[in-house]
């Protein structure tokens, strides 16, 4: 165990590259180590990644602990899980993040519940604060902050008597500092303590599937809501998004109508996107799309309806039919262009 | 024979169809007001127990921890193909999260005895936490596949499924016993069937908290009564159950509320939209 205070975040990798949240966390986790005077760490279970696993000193993480081991190259729930519960058992971090992907919304549970601690699921925000019950005080405690009931709220959930305190955080919400290649991580390697008993789960067969659009590092972006669901309107949205070199994005019910992939969605449920220009083409703007997309630089809505909650939000407002506006959108930028 | 299933179901407002009268005046949500369904999920969890007793045979089991009323989806259950259905349910079980909802379900699994499949949902619309499944996991030291897409195989020692992760599906086998989530995208669940509807409409508990006040169903070879379970009954120990066994605290509720920006309207015609993407060429962003 170090003397120094650790925030500590789980490394998430496939075929040996990390993944974005990692690096996301890494960089977030830099905010509330700095207010703890800690260091921020990693933990990566893995194979033959040593390399890559120093390049997160870019990000500013001071220590990566290592848990090498041929049979970890690939995740699988419990040997990951219990070589975690292991190191954090004898690292005792203050505060333990996960991105709230699949994996770690796996593995992240499974260590909570073995060492009895609180997990904040699908964090939006991170803090450290103080907390108070009756006349007791918590110093620097970890907040967690999220939406809750199907993101009408905000909730702020603490868990004072925790040790480490423990999070899954949204892939996209935190910033990524640029990288300094300069920094390296001092890679530390740990003994996975596994016997092959622990390896249950045998994986047969990965199949990746590529994104089709990669929405959480677009600039420009152009939404289709429930307002372009007919053929007619949608083909008009997509020649927009493609005459000025933009992403394509959705609300909701046109991915669950099935006429766009869920890369395509924008919101809590979806991606969280935040580009220079947001063109939102009937949309109407609920909370839980908002959610994903309110940090965008400018946003343009283009809506029938002029008390639609969009234009609340909106730097610019058009109100008017799609049908109508997007073609003289597209006139505009081929006369300028 | 078969498999021995247990199924776990959560009764939740249903919060994905919050409609106008749901929401306070000040923006918060009414409860109260909310209708208490069954998970969405869970009733996946459920159809895939069926389709697999349908394939190989089997017992399934539907547990839920809940208040008496959550003896609803208990029927929503039985209606839809369950064996037996075991309430969880005690004061002392108020307030849970979701580790103190692991604790709970893990005693009472064990009080239920041997298992083969333990079949959860996903997540929770209430929460959206998806922790409780590998909790309970993680409890009972079994095995854990999250984000069940399809059965591939499956036989009373070993089950092959595609789940989902986190950029695409696996394949992978696991012996058994296994908890496993399942995500919607999994099956249909198929609908109540109209003869067990009249079989169990009126199984039921008179809500005047007196144990034994039971309407029995009819019917050969049917379960009889809702079985209802106690915190001292399942030997749960008060002390890691309910608001006691929860290390995560709600410290603050706020309503969503988004800056609202100044904003600027433009005409929906040429002369208006030529100049606004004018200014955004000018300003570089397009
Ligand atoms: C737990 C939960 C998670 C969710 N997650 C997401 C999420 O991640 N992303 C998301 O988007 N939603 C999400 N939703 C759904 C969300 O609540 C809304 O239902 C959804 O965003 C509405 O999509 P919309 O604005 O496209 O449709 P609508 O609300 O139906 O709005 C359509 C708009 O188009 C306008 N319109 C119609 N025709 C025209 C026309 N010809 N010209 C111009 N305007 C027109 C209408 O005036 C209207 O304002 C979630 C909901 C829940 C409960
Ligand atoms: N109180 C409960 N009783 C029975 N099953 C539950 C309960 N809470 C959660 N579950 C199960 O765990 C799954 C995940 O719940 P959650 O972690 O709350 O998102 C649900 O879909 C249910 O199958």
């Amino acid at each position: 165990m170090s003397d120094k205070k650790q925030v500590m975040v789980f490394i998430e990798h496939s075929e040996k590259k990390i993944a974005n949240v990692s690096l996301e966390l890494i960089c977030e986790a830099g905010q509330l180590a700095e207010k703890l005077d800690a260091d921020v760490v990693a933990v990566a279970p893995g194979y033959d990644m040593k390399e890559e696993l120093a390049s997160l000193g870019h990000y500013g993480c001071k220590t990566v602990y290592y848990i090498n081991d041929k049979r970890l190259a690939h995740f699988t729930s419990n040997p990951y899980a219990k070589s975690i519960i292991n190191l954090i058992k004898t690292q005792q971090p203050e505060i333990v993040l996960f991105g709230a992907t699949e994996t770690g919304r796996d593995v992240a549970p499974r260590i909570a519940s073995a060492l009895k601690c609180g997990l904040t699921a699908d964090c939006t925000e991170l803090q450290i604060g103080e907390h108070k019950v009756k006349s007791q005080i918590y110093e620097n405690v970890f907040l967690g902050i999220r939406p809750a009931f199907g993101g009408n709220i905000m909730a702020t959930i603490v868990t004072p008597e925790s040790h480490p305190s423990m999070a899954t955080v949204r892939p996209g919400v935190m910033k990524m500092n640029p990288p300094d290649t300069s920094l390296k991580a001092d890679v530390s390697e740990v003994e996975s303590g596994l016997s092959d008993e622990d390896f249950i789960t045998e994986v047969i067969e990965v199949v990746r599937r590529e994104k089709t659009v990669n929405l959480g590092a677009a600039q420009l972006i152009v939404a289709a809501g429930a307002g372009a669901a007919d053929p007619n309107t949608l083909g008009l949205v997509r020649k927009l998004a493609n005459t000025i070199g933009a992403e394509l994005g959705a609300s909701r019910p046109l991915v669950d109508s099935g006429l766009l992939g869920h890369d395509h969605q924008v919101g809590q449920t979806g991606t969280t996107v935040r580009p220079n220009l947001y063109i939102a083409c009937g949309i109407s703007g609920q909370i839980q799309h908002r959610a994903g997309m309110a940090e965008s630089q400018r946003i343009i809505a283009i809506n029938s309806d002029p008390d639609a909650p969009i234009f609340n939000i909106a730097h610019y407002g058009i109100v008017g039919n799609l049908n109508e506006v997007i073609p003289k959108m597209i006139n505009a930028y081929k006369d300028k262009a | 024979m078969g498999l021995k299933m247990i199924v776990m179901v959560k009764q939740v407002p249903d919060t994905h169809n919050i409609t106008g009268d749901a929401m306070k005046p000040d923006g918060t949500v009414n409860r109260s007001k909310l209708p208490a369904i069954i998970n969405p999920e869970d009733l996946n969890a459920l159809e895939e127990a069926i389709s697999i007793k349908e394939r190989i045979g089997g017992h399934i089991t539907v547990i839920t921890m809940g208040p008496k009323k959550a003896v609803e989806v208990l029927k929503e259950c039985l209606y839809r193909g369950a064996d037996d259905v075991i309430l969880v349910s005690d004061r002392k079980f108020a307030g849970a999260d979701t580790l103190a909802t692991a604790y709970t379900l893990k005693f009472t699994i064990e009080k239920i005895g041997h298992f083969d499949l333990i079949l959860c949902g996903r997540q929770a619309i209430d929460g959206d936490t998806a922790q409780v499944g590998p909790q309970v996991a993680e409890k009972l030291g079994i095995n854990q596949i999250s984000n069940l897409l399809e059965v591939l195989e499956i036989s009373e020692k070993e089950i092959t499924v595609r789940h989902s992760i986190t950029d695409g599906y696996e394949v992978a086998r696991s012996p058994l016993p296994l908890l496993v989530t399942v995500s919607s995208e999994a099956n249909q669940p198929r609908s109540p069937s109209a003869k067990r509807v009249m079989i169990y409409k009126n199984i039921d508990k008179k809500d005047d908290g007196v144990e034994d006040n039971l309407i029995q169903a009819n019917g050969p070879g049917l379960v009889q009564k809702i079985t209802e379970w106690d915190a001292d009954f399942i030997g749960a120990d008060p002390a890691i159950c309910g608001l006691a066994g929860s290390p995560t605290k709600v410290k603050k509720v706020e309503n969503v509320v988004l800056a609202v920006n100044d904003i600027q309207q433009i005409p929906p015609t040429e002369a208006g939209i030529s100049g606004l993407i004018h200014d955004l060429m000018n300003d570089h962003i397009i």
